[in-house]
């Protein structure tokens, strides 16, 4: 699966893109492979502060629990309900129908540091080359 | 020895199969300083007969021919031989847990056939695969309680056994709840008015037993309302699950914490029991112990895997809904035997029955002068009565004459200084209700 | 298959169903002796709180019925009655017969925790027995039987270190646990109201001294360990650990899970262990049973006595035993009543049995699980190449290149006739194969377990689809795991599936 280029990454395998002042949120092909068939996400409600690099939910296969980290600072605006439902979604869809939260930034500054889609791949090659080595 | 497998010979195949001239040498990883250079000072070794014989001995010492009154949470009731003809089935005694679903379906549809007799009993929409027992399956409740409303207050009814308090006090100090205790009114049931003034927004559960320790059967709907109105959930203990029987399903708890001793469960000085935790199918997700579910192989056939495992600690570790791995399976197997060979009539008869004992002894022991009831209103095979003198004394006289009295009240309730919880099943005769109130009656008779 | 055709292709054993869909109206498995006394009026007795008819959807079947249900269902599980089970960890030894019927006897199994001390005395003496033959075993100075299994054992022996800090006017914030831990140890430690500080495994995965000696602070209560450790392999230095922790004022907790490998050999209160717990249903043969009932003695060193759990087993004058409830610095109770008696009585026969020759059954076990090694070193790829004791741990990495992993391999062992081992623990290894025979194994069924792992080592190679498909021969092949947690089905309901 192609990485979306207006898309900024981090090493946590979490995806970041805004429009319109409102940042979208959710997890990589790269992460929804290594976890396995999706059975549960567990999203805060909305409202919530996400501080950048802090832990603002999980993702639950049915043998392991991923946590997952928020890209940047903001206050919640929706959870994907439809996840609840359907947490499959995240394993067929993960850079579109799969998106976990939507964010109104409050330090859009943050995002710069984050990894664009050349750099991301980069990353996930050599944690690929470290694996079967 | 007989429990080991293996000749003389065989060990020196072994031993040279591996390289080594003795045993002595595995274990030289083991500084030589800690290795012992004498066998262990025990007891033994004795040969089966002798087992047998040494605790036929102990079992003489105890209280074999006697007649009990005793119940507060632990309880005698009729059960088939059939239970322990299943028990000590090979393939479902010495099993293990059914990690490895395709080789323990039977243990794993037990499991979701335990948990749906526990729902139809209890009312609740999920249950799961039991828990050491009632007392911490409570505690597990309230901490169940705690991670879903995220408060920190406890309001426990001190009409709650005592040592599932003790136990919710333990558990509790080192999570940072603050437990605070609610008492009871003249007719021995919760408080409402004590209960309402001391609820605020900030607690996570109100814990009441039901039948609760007196015997008195708790009216749970204003309960639970005023619980819901303060945003706490309310929790349910039952000890005597036998009740379920007659008395109407705790429907409107939030969480209902049984001990399942009474169903089959031989007393066992106090273990092993089974506890069960039974809830809303929205809260499963923080249920504590173990889950099994339903679910197809691929050939489309029906099976039974434990499920959720996300919420156990050899997943999240630290961060799980309870620290619980091994549980009480095989109690649980025998409650779910002894149901099944019970039936829907069965146990609303042995209820029944129960509660037709219990009166009779009640009613009888009122004919004696100066006993008197304490509380008033519906009660199932448990009720408290004062005497006009000690209770320590009476039950000394009862001993006598191969009786074990009723439970004194005073240890755990200092101002019920004269009080004893009398429990009657359907195991006692009428005959014997009849000899215990006699000899009260003498021992009350008594000069001082 | 369906509905219509349920008796035709399979045998009845294969195709039972819940009990719940045997049921029928009128009928009954057990029937209660007459009433003696008059009957009483549910409704006038109890009121509203009559429950107005018997418990909706309860089964209606009759006894045969029953009796088959259940009987049928026993066949399909694998048991220790049947063959091994190499569980690392789990010390799946043999469940003597004998210790059931001990267990049973009117006398024993009719006692109620509440009776009159004096008529307890033959209980009170097996506890007392029970305590005197664990104390001798672990060497350490008092012991407590009330834990109802070994996470409540760890919680307990947390419980009672926490109660020494805080004598000592501080509780102090954390507990050190290495990252090969049963998962247990940390959730235990958060419950005891302790955060948990990971210690990393050396490269022979052994506890690191110099690093541990940087991780011990003022704050740090304790260490749990588990010796042998979940490798298998026995940590050499446990003295100074023990030394290096005391300096610093923090004590030293054994997982005593492992026990099955030092009985008898040698003894953890000598070892500098300050509070231990260990496992009835591991080491000392109590049976599984599915998943429980166990129990988890802890264990302690004098210092730690004033904390233990009421009530207290005492000796009092003439040699009379009793309850002691009255302790002014105990952590209280962790449970309602003793403990769990039935599986205390179980432990005491299986030591009873084999008394000072207890050492045999460790020496078995260790022989055992050395034998399996030796014969599968270079078959399966061997992490961690210190000694083995009582359980060796491989990896995958040898299959992992045919596409085949541990889980693909323990599964195929069971078209073998054997359950599998422990797979993907301890976390340390990836791809681990935990495998412990225990003393019960003879020669015979240890070799017919390494020719079992032996063909499937060679199945990797020459046919990985085969093993990656296993099982083959078990009634139910390849539950799907993903449907039951996203849906999941926790009960039976009239009319539903």
């Amino acid at each position: 699966m192609a990485y979306p280029t207006e898309y900024r990454y981090t090493k946590e395998h979490e995806w970041i893109v805004v429009k319109g002042g409102i940042a979208t949120i959710g997890i990589t092909d790269y992460a929804q492979h290594e976890l396995g068939d999706v059975v549960f996400v567990e999203l805060p409600k909305a409202g919530t502060k996400l501080a950048a690099g802090k832990i603002f939910g999980s993702v639950e296969s049915v043998k392991a629990v991923s946590e997952i980290f928020a890209p940047a600072s903001g206050d919640l605006v929706e959870a994907n309900a439809a996840l609840q439902d359907k947490p499959e979604t995240l394993n067929t869809d993960p850079h579109g129908a799969g998106w976990l939260v939507k964010v109104k930034l409050t330090n859009p500054a943050e995002l710069s540091s984050l990894l664009d889609a050349a750099a991301y791949e980069a990353f996930i090659a050599e944690k690929q080359k470290e694996a079967s080595s | 020895m007989r429990y080991l497998p293996k000749s003389p010979a065989e060990r020196q195949e072994m031993l040279a199969a591996i390289g080594v001239k003795s045993v002595e040498e595995l274990f030289s990883t083991i500084p030589e300083a800690y290795r012992l250079k004498k066998p262990l000072n025990l007891p033994g070794p004795l040969s089966e007969p002798e087992v047998i014989e040494y605790f036929r001995a102990r079992a003489a010492e105890n209280s074999v021919g006697y007649t009990s009154f005793l119940g507060a949470g632990v309880y005698n009731h009729l059960s088939s031989v059939i239970t322990d003809t299943v028990l000590q089935r090979g393939e479902f005694l010495t099993s293990y847990t059914p990690y490895q679903a395709e080789i323990s379906q039977g243990t794993l549809q037990a499991i979701f056939e335990f948990q749906t007799l526990m729902c139809q009993l209890t009312g609740q929409e999920v249950a799961n695969a039991s828990m050491y027992d009632g007392s911490t399956a409570t505690t597990e409740a309230v901490l169940m309680a705690e991670r879903l409303t995220g408060k920190r207050r406890v309001l426990v009814a001190r009409s709650v056994h005592p040592e599932y308090r003790e136990v919710l006090k333990t558990y509790a100090k080192n999570s940072g709840l603050k437990v605070e205790e609610i008492g009871y009114t003249a007719a021995g049931t919760v408080d409402a008015k004590e209960l309402q003034s001391a609820l605020r927004d900030d607690v996570c559960a109100v814990v009441a037993q039901s039948p609760n320790f007196f015997g008195a059967i708790e009216s749970l709907p204003p309960l639970a309302e005023a619980a819901h109105a303060s945003g706490a959930l309310l929790v349910t203990a039952i000890t005597e699950g036998v009740s379920l029987g007659v008395v109407r399903p705790p429907a409107e708890a939030d969480i209902v914490a049984m001990e399942a001793q009474s169903f089959g469960l031989a007393p066992s000085y106090g273990g092993p029991f089974a506890g069960v935790i039974a809830s809303k199918e929205k809260f499963v997700r923080q249920m504590p112990g173990r889950l099994a579910g339903q679910t197809v192989d691929m050939d489309g056939s029906r099976g039974f895997v434990l499920t959720l495992a996300t919420r156990e600690q050899h997943i999240r570790r630290e961060k799980a809904t309870s620290n619980i791995c091994t549980n009480q399976a095989l109690c649980a197997l025998a409650a779910t035997v002894h149901l099944t060979l019970l039936g829907k009539e069965g146990l609303r008869e042995m209820a029944e029955q129960n509660l037709a004992k219990a009166q009779y002894a009640l009613q009888e022991l009122q004919t004696i002068p100066g006993v008197k009831r304490t509380f008033a209103g519906p009660f199932f095979n448990e009720f408290v009565v004062e005497l006009p003198r000690s209770v320590k004394m009476v039950n000394a006289e009862l001993l006598k004459e191969k009786i074990v009295g009723p439970f004194v009240l005073g240890s755990a309730y200092p101002e019920l200084t004269k009080h004893a919880l009398v429990c009657v099943t359907e195991t006692t005769s009428r005959a014997e209700i009849e000899r215990m109130v006699a000899a009260v009656r003498r021992a009350l008779e008594q000069p001082l | 298959m369906t509905e219509n055709t349920k008796k035709v292709s399979r045998h009845p054993t294969q195709s039972e169903g819940l009990i719940f869909e045997k049921s029928s109206p009128g009928k009954r498995a057990f029937d209660l002796p007459p009433l003696d006394v008059p009957v009483v009026d549910a409704a006038k007795a109890l009121g509203e709180f009559r429950r107005s008819e018997g418990v909706e959807g309860f089964p209606e079947v009759s006894e045969i019925e029953v009796l088959r249900h259940f009987t049928r269902l026993s066949t399909w599980n694998y048991a220790i009655d049947l063959g091994m089970y190499p569980l690392g960890s789990c010390t799946m030894k043999y469940n003597p017969r004998v210790n059931e019927h001990v267990a049973r006897l009117t006398g024993l199994a009719t006692e109620h925790p509440y009776q009159p001390q004096e008529l307890s005395q033959g209980c009170l003496k097996i506890l007392q027995l029970l305590e005197k033959c664990l104390l001798e075993i672990t060497g350490m100075d008092a012991v407590t039987l009330q834990p109802a299994a070994g996470a409540q054992g760890e919680l307990t022996g947390i419980l009672l270190i926490r109660a020494h800090h805080e004598k000592l006017r501080n509780p102090r914030k954390t507990v050190l646990i290495p990252d090969s831990a049963h998962g247990t140890n940390p959730a235990t430690a958060i419950i005891a109201g302790y955060q948990v500080q990971n210690i990393k495994s050396s490269d022979e995965g052994q506890i690191d001294i110099a690093h541990l000696d940087e991780q011990v602070t003022g704050d740090v209560a304790a260490l749990m360990l588990t010796n042998p450790s979940t490798l298998g392999i026995f940590e050499q230095r446990i003295a100074e650990i023990a030394k290096v922790l005391h300096a610093k004022g923090a004590l030293l907790y054994m997982d005593g899970a492992n026990m099955n490998a030092l009985t008898g050999v040698t003894r953890p209160g000598d070892l500098g262990v300050d509070v231990m717990h260990l496992n009835l249903h591991k080491t000392f043969s109590t049976p599984h049973g599915g998943g429980g009932p166990g129990a988890g003695p802890v264990a302690i060193k004098k210092l730690l006595e004033p904390y233990l759990p009421v009530p207290v087993l005492v000796e009092k004058e003439g040699g009379r035993l009793a309850l002691d409830y009255h302790r002014k610095e105990s952590i209280g109770r962790v449970r309602a009543f003793g403990g769990n008696f039935g599986v205390l009585v179980r432990a005491l026969a299986y030591i009873l049995a084999y008394g000072p020759g207890v050492r045999q059954a460790t020496e078995d076990a260790v022989l055992n699980a050395n034998y399996i090694r030796k014969h599968l070193v270079g078959v399966f790829d061997l992490p961690y190449t210190r000694p083995s004791m009582h359980e060796v741990v491989f990896s995958d990495a040898l299959q992992k290149k045919h596409g085949v992993n541990t889980v693909d391999i323990a599964k195929r062992l069971i078209d073998y006739g054997f359950h599998p081992y422990t797979t993907a623990f301890p976390l340390i290894v990836p791809g681990a194969l935990m495998i412990e025979p225990t003393e019960s194994e003879s020669k015979e069924e240890c070799d017919l377990f390494i020719d079992a792992m032996k063909s499937i080592a060679r199945e990797a190679e020459t046919d990985p689809e085969l093993v990656k498909t296993a099982p083959h021969t078990t009634r139910v092949r390849r539950l799907d795991e993903v449907a039951a947690a996203r849906k999941p089905v926790l009960r039976w309901k009239p009319g539903g599936k």
